[in-house]
């Protein structure tokens, strides 16, 4: 009712008694470029932050925690990978644990940036232009970062590619029904196309770096980088072919990573695993935190170098009504599992469901409740949306309960199962925890090394507004 | 290398002979060393001119010194130590010594029977508080690598029990003593025999005054032979014995019983009724792998669905009274937690009402016992006369176990379920008199020599007793053991001692029946064997132990033939005819009733408690002696499936009274002396009692021993009681953590072991729901596997596993499994393919206790072959879940998706990182089975069906061109079990036992709903509950949660179903369990209400 209400009161541009419903209103609000930019202002202000800007004091100090942390990891890998996975504290039968949750963790938060890339190319939604380098970058990180652990975590992960269908004298194939299989197409497809995609959105940005920068060096690494773009009318043409095409092979992928990260699971006979709707729950789930990642990562860069004209309101908003939406799916599969543990009368699915929510982990359970249903219902206010504090709380929140879910979904379930005997307490080691801090060291030094040497926003489709929102004002 | 030559050019030095530094030799030495043609090797011209063995191995090349050549040992042993000193120069390994030297070249001429990578058998036997087990010993190449029972064996039967098992590893025991030390220092085998002999002389010259000789419990023939002659020699000398497991009590109850001393067996397969007042006869015991059988046997009635009706009849009842939890009251069908204290006065009743002893003294029942237990026990034990057995513990007092021959008497028992025999110990004697002697007399200055042959006095004698002090007191200790151990280091001379696996000997079982003991390789560290020691003494140095035995056997079995018979009893591992012969003794009991009994002096701690502590030997690790054996070590004691330590067992009630919870450490005092302790909390341990198992807190083992536990021989009192009342406890506050590999007790009301009664079974024997047993086949999406000739299968029988634990070892012994060490067991890392689940039914004061064996069940849908991402596990033609070490790249989804949690993975490279391998300790690699590849680091294992067994069955059959015979394939696990719980074979041979097994309506696969058709199924347990005593009415325990406080999950798990329900009512009623503790305030109020009430004030 009050929403009604709101997007009445804002209703000035548009008279027309049919068309009063909120569509209008969402057209309406912030604009997704402040007005008064031109092509230049737009091109100066977004190539500066590479090119002319000191680097800030800012930037070398968060740079150096990251790196810090970065080799943590490191260490804790090489340690890893001198003693054996039993530095964790990974068991019988909690076989999978902190390095699993966090390969789930971080393809879910990598899955913002191809959905935000392609499927909102492909739906015109335009307000995506200022975010999506960024968010693709982002992705990217995420994936290397998701695409560690499950190697790490293997017994043996010299002999990782063992899982590759590879011709070789044995005749020896990986067993195609096993979804840790398709997990390997699945990631390095989506890896690979990611990258394709981010890169030659770049292609264009990285030619007019090449064509400013006053440096040598730079311009040479940006001229062999930029594959001779010369921004020919053919050149174009041929762009926006390929990346009409690219989007529309990445939007599947968008689809079908997390599905089979969700398949992982539900293909195991484990209750609490064992569940067709995995797949959906965790692709909604996977956009829930990649938008939150997104969010956490553009709040504190939008300020710092000074983006806001870019990367507006509106954008937080939208994102924000994402997180809202796909948090309340979230709820909507927490409900069901309670509900169809109930419904199914199978008492071990009866009692994975219970000791999730009341068990030794119970903790965890009401903190993902709290985390990822509770806090998001601030966003059904306007002026929550509005809030930047408020915002980058909640979306930091919904990256903690994204974590804890994918816990409680990966040990809960295996702590206990069907033979009581076996059941055990999963106690994570600090080496579990160096791993988990370390792999954010590595996305974020990678992620500062990104705003340090690429346009973090796409400066000719930002050009491209400039157009539209001149022709609107 | 120096101490190998050393000890080579000592060896047979003459008795008597010192080394004495001539000067002229110096010289002589110098033009020798310049004059020879081909320079002797020699280091350094310091340890030339300095060290006296020098001049002593010079001596030796001269050919004055000619004996060497002439004697066979000792040119055996020098040629050896020549050739390994030159074979592992390089090496840097001094005192190991691979394999038997004759077969480190190949042979020229292949004896006819030697096949390389075929195993070979031979009988010997291996003991346990000195009784023999006859086993067979599985040679490869000389090395023997695994253990089996010899099926001839009155003791054995085929079956071994866990320590026979796992002797193979103490045999190849990286730590084992390898040298000989004297005061601290290393030292030579002929160095000992000079000083020995020196000894000697001075004692022979007082006729053997002062010379002290303390073994513990022999029954060798030989060895006693060899101790009497010695005493007839010296008359002086004196021969003490003292075992820590003692049968002491066992012993002065047939005393006063007949007045003198009879040795008492029991045939179990005639008993219908049994009652064991604290005796644990399936484990332990002398003859209880035998016992264990026969008594199970006639449990196993119902097995098939043909003969249930008549053979109902036949199943033995068992009422258990136990002081604390154990196999037997597991087993039985009416357990009765009991403190130890009351069993006297218990038994007194229970003879009284018998009439077996008259008394009119008015007996107050002990508080445990409800009137119609007694009733039911009486009622069956008379109607059952002729067909009953009264069986005592070696922990109760004489007078328990004079009443209890005298109730086998009064019920027509003797000459039917007991038989009383000639001793078989060699001279039974009350061992704690015989310590105290010895202590006394080392303490007044009358020892001056004291051998100790084996045994360790020093830690596992009575505390109170101080033997270490009154040993100081001896001038000339020597000590022959396997490790160099507590009391080792306490004395002049430690002897390495052979193990029984490298020495010749001979022992007798329970029954008197002898086995010659044959040694299957050559002592690995130079160890003797107490007949060569004995021998030294008799001033015979150069006479093995080989002579020594078959000299004694040569008289016994006389000299004519005596090869033949030889040959034969050694071949078979039994001397025909040695079964020590019956006894009719006769009766000199006197009702000898105190009035003081059941009103013992009861001292109270401050909380208003009289405690009672209860001892016994360590389920794992007896009495120490095998407390570096890692494999015992890492055994999940059968009952609490504690592992790497001992605690103080409390019962739940008396740990919720005072807030004890489990890992808490408690002070446990008498008399000043005190240990601490960390706290279990067991179920079924009678209230206000603690028991501790000895063996652990060694302070000088090897680095698996050294520091594990707690030491309880410390806190026992000089007359070595097995309990005590009137200790204090106290709670410390601190926290030790305990390792265990199962810390969930409760089946959560699944329905995972099923059990009935035979009156239900009788009723109607397919009261295991229809689904259970024929698992309906539901559709997947994947082709069912052709059929194949062989359908390998297994069943397990509930009703016979006794959860003894022998599978546990036997299955490590066979395929190579490592331990990992106590860290990694707390994180639930253990590495046992096969695992003996636990779960209790019933209260928590006197729960059933269900065992449950699971290992691969090698199911037919394996949930685990599914999602495997390289296919290292897959499925056979004949139905096995093979894994493909080689091609596996640990994942451990398999692990996460097998229902039985039966996948065991390798987190770390555990054994490395103890320095437990073959890598740190060589011998280790000799002890590994051949068969079975040893799995590297990020590996999962379970469990194969023993596949090298199978293949070498099928490799056999198949040069015979002929099908695989039942029977031919054994599983270790199978092979090993006293219970033959285990059955395996063929399933589609319709006539195999396992075919015929798995027709029992008694059959049911666990988990079936799963749709994994697992090809190990289950038999239900069937109990024989008197119809007088209703049995626990409730199918599950309330979970022991509330105790280890990071577990807090309540709730009623049963609201799911899945009762079976059939037309004779509930065979598994649903629980429903709420309440935030483990032990509802309901259940202490029924306790008030039985009358305990005086013991719960104060809480």
């Amino acid at each position: 009712m009050s929403r009604r209400k709101r997007g009445k009161s804002r209703d000035v541009t548009n008279p027309t008694v049919a068309d009063e419903p909120a569509l209008v209103s969402i057209r309406t609000p912030a604009p997704v470029l402040e007005p008064g930019h031109t092509f230049g202002s737009v091109t100066d202000k977004i190539s500066s932050i590479v090119l002319t800007r000191q680097t800030s004091r800012g930037w070398i100090v968060g740079f150096a925690i990251s790196f810090t942390l970065m080799m943590a990891f490191l260490y804790a890998t090489a340690y890893l990978l001198a003693r054996g996975i039993g530095i964790w504290g990974t068991t019988i039968p909690v076989g999978w644990a902190f390095p699993i949750v966090n390969f789930v963790w971080w393809i879910g938060i990598g899955h913002a940036g191809t959905l935000i890339s392609a499927v909102l190319l492909l739906l015109h939604q335009e307000w995506r232009t200022s975010i999506n380098r960024f968010a693709e970058a982002m992705t990217l990180f995420a994936v290397s970062c998701a695409g560690l652990f499950p190697l790490l975590h293997m017994g043996r992960p010299w002999v990782f590619y063992w899982m590759i269908p590879y011709p070789n004298t044995m005749d020896l194939w990986p067993n195609f029904r096993s979804p840790l299989v398709w997990d390997v197409f699945a990631v390095s497809t989506y890896f690979t196309v990611s990258i394709l995609f981010w890169y030659m959105g770049l292609i264009p940005d990285l030619a007019t770096l090449r064509d400013r920068t006053r440096n040598r060096f730079a311009q040479v690494v940006y001229g062999m980088m930029a594959f001779g773009w010369r921004g020919s009318a053919a050149h174009w043409q041929r762009y926006e072919v390929a990346y009409l095409l690219l989007a529309g092979l990445a939007t599947p992928l968008v689809v079908s990573v997390h599905s089979i990260v969700g398949m992982d699971f539900a293909t195991g006979i484990v209750p609490g695993w064992h569940t067709t709707f995995s797949p959906p729950f965790f692709v909604a789930g996977a956009i829930f935190s990649g938008f939150a990642m997104v969010m956490t990562l553009m709040i504190p860069l939008r300020s710092i170098y000074g983006l806001q004209d870019f990367v507006t309101m509106r954008h937080l908003d939208n994102m924000a009504k994402v997180i809202l939406a796909t948090g309340s799916m979230m709820f909507y599969g927490y409900a069901s599992e309670l509900f169809f543990a109930y419904y199914s009368g199978n008492q071990y699915e009866r009692y994975v469901t219970l000791n999730r929510v009341l068990g030794p982990y119970g903790w965890s359970y009401w903190g993902l409740i709290a985390c990822n249903v509770v806090f998001p219902q601030l966003f059904w206010s306007r002026r929550m949306r509005q809030s930047i504090p408020v915002l980058f709380m909640v979306s930091v929140i919904v990256n903690v309960g994204m974590w804890l879910e994918r816990f409680i979904i990966v040990v809960i379930s295996l702590h206990r199962d069907f033979l009581p005997s076996a059941w055990r307490n999963y106690h994570p080691t600090i080496w579990d925890y160096t791993h988990l801090v370390g792999s954010i060291g590595l996305f974020f030094t990678l992620l500062f090394l990104f705003v340090r040497l690429l346009p973090v926003i796409s400066i000719f489709e930002l050009r491209s507004l400039v157009h539209e929102t001149d022709e609107e004002a | 290398m120096t101490d190998f030559l050393n000890s080579t050019d000592r060896l047979d030095m003459p008795a008597g002979e010192t080394v004495e530094v001539r000067p002229l030799d110096w010289e002589m030495l110098h033009r020798r060393l310049i004059d020879a043609d081909d320079p002797p090797i020699w280091r350094s011209l310091e340890e030339l001119s300095e060290s006296p063995e020098f001049f002593d191995s010079l001596h030796r090349e001269f050919p004055r010194q000619a004996s060497e050549w002439t004697d066979p040992t000792s040119r055996r042993q020098f040629l050896k130590l020549m050739g390994a000193s030159l074979g592992l120069a390089g090496l840097g390994i001094s005192g190991c010594i691979r394999q038997p030297e004759e077969k480190i070249v190949p042979y020229v001429r292949q004896p006819e029977d030697m096949v390389p990578g075929k195993p070979k058998y031979y009988a010997t036997c291996t003991t346990l508080g000195g009784f023999a087990t006859g086993v067979l010993v599985e040679s490869h190449l000389g090395r023997p690598t695994k253990i089996e029972g010899n099926p001839d064996h009155p003791a054995s039967l085929g079956a071994t029990d866990a320590f026979a098992q796992a002797s193979i590893l103490s045999l190849y025991d990286p730590d084992r003593s390898q040298t000989v030390m004297h005061s601290g220092r290393i030292s030579t085998w002929g160095e000992f025999l000079t000083a020995m002999t020196a000894q000697m002389v001075d004692r022979r010259r007082e006729n053997g005054s002062g010379l002290a000789i303390l073994t513990e419990t022999i029954t060798s023939p030989t060895l006693a032979n060899q101790l009497q002659s010695l005493r007839r020699d010296l008359a002086e000398a004196q021969w003490f014995q003292y075992e820590p497991i003692s049968r002491d009590n066992v012993r002065a109850g047939a005393r006063l019983a007949f007045g003198e001393d009879v040795t008492t067996v029991y045939n179990f397969e005639k008993a219908d009724i049994i009652l064991s007042l604290d005796a644990e006869f399936l484990v332990g015991m002398p003859g209880s792998l035998r016992y264990c059988r026969d008594f199970i046997d006639r449990r196993r009635v119902a097995e098939t669905s043909a003969s249930s009706a008549e053979s109902a009849n036949k199943m033995n009842r068992l009422y258990a009274v136990e002081s604390m939890p154990g196999l037997t009251g597991a087993q039985a069908d009416h357990r009765l937690p009991m403190r130890a204290g009351d069993v006297e006065l218990f038994t007194r009743i229970l003879a009284k009402e018998l009439g077996a002893v008259p008394s009119s003294q008015a007996l107050d029942l002990p508080s445990e016992v409800s009137r119609d237990w007694l009733d039911a026990v009486v009622d069956d034990l008379q109607t059952h006369a002729t067909r009953s057995l009264v069986i005592a513990g070696e922990g109760q007092p004489a007078i328990v176990h004079a009443l209890v021959h005298v109730m086998n008497r009064q019920l027509k028992n003797v000459g039917q379920t007991v038989e009383y025999l000639a001793p078989v110990e060699a001279e039974p004697v009350d061992q704690l008199q015989s310590l105290t002697t010895l202590v006394d007399q080392m303490r007044s200055g009358r020892v001056q020599t004291l051998i100790v042959l084996g045994g360790n006095p020093i830690y596992n004698t009575p505390g109170e007793l101080k033997f270490a002090e009154a040993y100081e007191q001896v001038k000339f200790r020597v000590h022959l053991s396997h490790e160099f151990d507590e009391t080792s280091f306490a004395s002049d001379w430690h002897i390495p001692k052979a193990h029984e696996l490298e020495c010749w000997s001979d022992a007798r079982a329970f029954d008197g029946t002898t086995t010659i003991q044959q040694p299957q390789i050559a002592p690995l560290y130079e160890g003797r064997s107490d007949h060569e020691l004995l021998s030294v003494m008799a001033g015979h140095p150069e006479q093995l132990a080989y002579q020594t035995v078959q000299h004694y056997w040569k008289t016994r079995l006389g000299a004519d033939d005596f090869e033949r018979t030889w040959r034969k009893a050694v071949h078979d591992g039994i001397v025909a005819g040695t079964r020590s012969e019956p006894r009719s003794p006769e009766w000199k009991f006197a009702d000898q009733t105190r009035p003081d009994v059941g009103t013992d002096s009861k001292s109270s701690s401050p909380l208003g408690i009289t405690w009672e502590i209860t001892f016994g030997p360590d389920p794992t690790i007896w009495d120490g002696r095998f407390a570096n054996n890692g494999w015992l070590q890492e055994l999940p004691k059968p009952i609490t499936k504690l592992t790497w330590d001992n605690a103080a067992l409390i019962s739940p009630r008396t740990a919720h009274r005072l807030s004890i919870n489990n890992h808490d450490v408690l002070e446990v005092e008498r008399n000043g002396r005190s240990i601490s302790v960390p706290a279990w909390i067991v179920p079924g341990q009678p209230d206000d009692s603690i028991a501790i198992s000895f063996g652990y807190g060694r302070s000088r083992s090897g680095r698996i021993g050294t520091g594990a536990g707690v030491n309880a021989f410390a806190l026992r009192a000089a007359e070595s009681a097995w309990f005590e009342s009137g200790v204090d406890v106290r709670q410390t506050g601190r926290k030790y953590p305990l390792s265990v590999t199962q810390n969930h007790h409760s089946m959560e009301g699944r329905d995972l072991v099923q059990v009935g009664t035979i009156a239900q079974f009788q009723q109607n024997p397919e009261f295991i729901s229809h689904d259970r047993r024929h698992p309906e086949e539901q559709s997947t999406l994947y082709p069912k596997a052709a059929t194949a000739e062989n359908a390998w299968g297994m069943a397990i029988d509930q009703t016979a596993c006794v959860g003894c634990n022998a599978c546990v070892v036997a299955c490590q012994a066979e395929n190579n499994i490592p331990i990992v060490g106590k860290e990694q067991v707390r994180i639930g890392r253990e590495m046992h393919w096969l695992r003996i689940d636990r779960y209790y039914r019933g209260g928590l004061e006197s729960p059933d206790t269900c065992f449950q064996p699971v290992m691969c069940v090698h199911c037919e849908n394996a949930p685990c072959e599914l999602v495997c991402p390289v296919a290292a596990t897959v499925h056979s033609h004949e139905g096995l879940n093979q894994m493909v070490y080689n091609r596996c790249v640990g994942t451990r989804y398999c692990s996460n998706n097998c229902p039985y949690k039966v996948r065991r993975f390798n987190f770390l490279d555990d054994t490395g990182e103890m320095g437990y391998d073959g890598d740190h300790a060589p011998t280790l690699s000799l002890m590994r089975n051949p068969d079975v590849t040893v799995r590297s680091r990020g590996v999962m294992e379970k469990c194969t069906y023993c596949i090298q067994r199978i293949n070498t069955a099928k490799i056999e059959a198949q040069m015979q061109n002929r099908p695989v015979k039942d029977g031919e394939i054994v599983t270790a696990c199978q092979q090993v079990c006293p219970a033959r719980a285990i059955t395996f074979g063929n399933l589609n041979d319709r006539r195999s036992d396992v075919a015929k097994v798995k027709t029992s309506p008694l059959n049911y696969s666990l988990l079936a709903e799963l749709n994994a058709l697992p090809r190990t199924t289950h038999l239900a347990r069937i109990r024989n509950p008197h119809p007088m005593l209703a049995g626990p009415a409730t199918n599950d325990t309330p979970s022991l949660e509330p105790f280890p406080p990071i577990d807090r999950v309540k709730f009623g798990a049963e609201e799911t179903g899945r009762v079976s329900l059939q037309s004779n009512g509930h065979v598994e009623a649903p629980t429903r369990f709420g309440g935030s503790a483990g032990v509802s305030s309901s259940q202490i109020q029924n306790a008030i209400a039985h009358g305990n009430s005086d013991r719960l004030e104060g809480s």
